[in-house]
């Protein structure tokens, strides 16, 4: 059941994101951008954390879940070591995405040549 | 000719991009994505033995690895122009985004090409994200305290 779940939720944020790219003048960097604030955003009333709750790994897919990722990392620093902390955690819970990007892209672009 | 009847008869030879086309197979290629995610995290706690959580972010790391590899390998290119925010809205699309930068500015030199370059299309998201989730956490933790 959690796979039909997941591919609602993902081909259903997926398909939002089409419709705004088709009917504005908006690039895909703009709605990437949107969608990370919106993730933030579902998060100050914890209805992320419900979607993840019932919807399962389809919901850590988009990137809506970065935002989500994010703001969980800075309220786990802010309760250890109060509103300071907040800096503090920030990246503790996608440190682990960053760093792979930063690290695969890395070494692959000096293997692989640019293709055109 | 004056400038509305030159727009309208643009209009009339514009190619139309069939919308619902697109939407539809934006939904079923990302819906594609969230299944593969939602199996690798299964296959991840069967396997290994390893916490949920642990799984996922596993399986992050394998399709940003995936993303990397197919636009290194050439044809991740084509794979988005046919099924567009079916595969950017994904993190296979952040992935993309740092990967074809690196690529493109790589003949530069290490330094001033890569090092410099390869936040060029992906930074926005980390500072938005950075942003909106500092703003927004510290409205949560003033109503709720955490």
């Amino acid at each position: 059941m959690l796979y039909l779940y997941s591919f609602l939720f993902t081909g259903f944020v997926c398909m939002i994101a089409q419709v705004i790219l088709d009917n504005t003048k908006l690039t895909p960097g703009h709605i990437t951008t949107i969608f990370v604030v919106v993730g933030a955003f579902l998060d100050i009333f914890s209805i992320y954390d419900r979607i993840i709750l019932y919807v399962g790994g389809g919901a850590l897919v988009p990137i809506t879940s970065f935002g989500h990722l994010l703001i969980h990392g800075a309220l786990e620093g802010a309760q250890t070591y109060g509103i300071m902390g907040m800096l503090m955690g920030m990246f503790s819970l996608t440190a682990s995405g960053i760093c792979s990007a930063i690290i695969f892209s890395f070494y692959l672009s000096l293997i692989f040549e640019p293709k055109d | 000719m004056n400038k509305e009847k030159y727009i309208a008869l643009t209009d009339k030879h514009k190619p139309k991009e069939n919308t619902l086309k697109n939407a539809i197979i934006a939904f079923l290629a990302g819906g594609f994505m969230g299944t593969l995610g939602q199996l690798l995290i299964d296959v991840y706690t069967y396997f290994f033995d390893v916490p949920k959580t642990m799984a996922s972010t596993f399986m992050i790391i394998t399709l940003i690895f995936l993303g990397c590899l197919f636009t290194c390998l050439g044809f991740f290119d084509s794979l988005v122009h046919k099924l567009k925010c079916g595969l950017i809205i994904p993190i296979t699309g952040f992935a993309h985004a740092m990967m074809s930068a690196a690529l493109e500015y790589r003949k530069e030199g290490l330094v001033t090409g890569i090092g410099a370059n390869m936040f060029k299309l992906a930074g926005s998201v980390i500072v938005f994200g950075v942003v909106s989730a500092y703003t927004f956490g510290l409205i949560r933790f003033i109503i709720y305290g955490g």
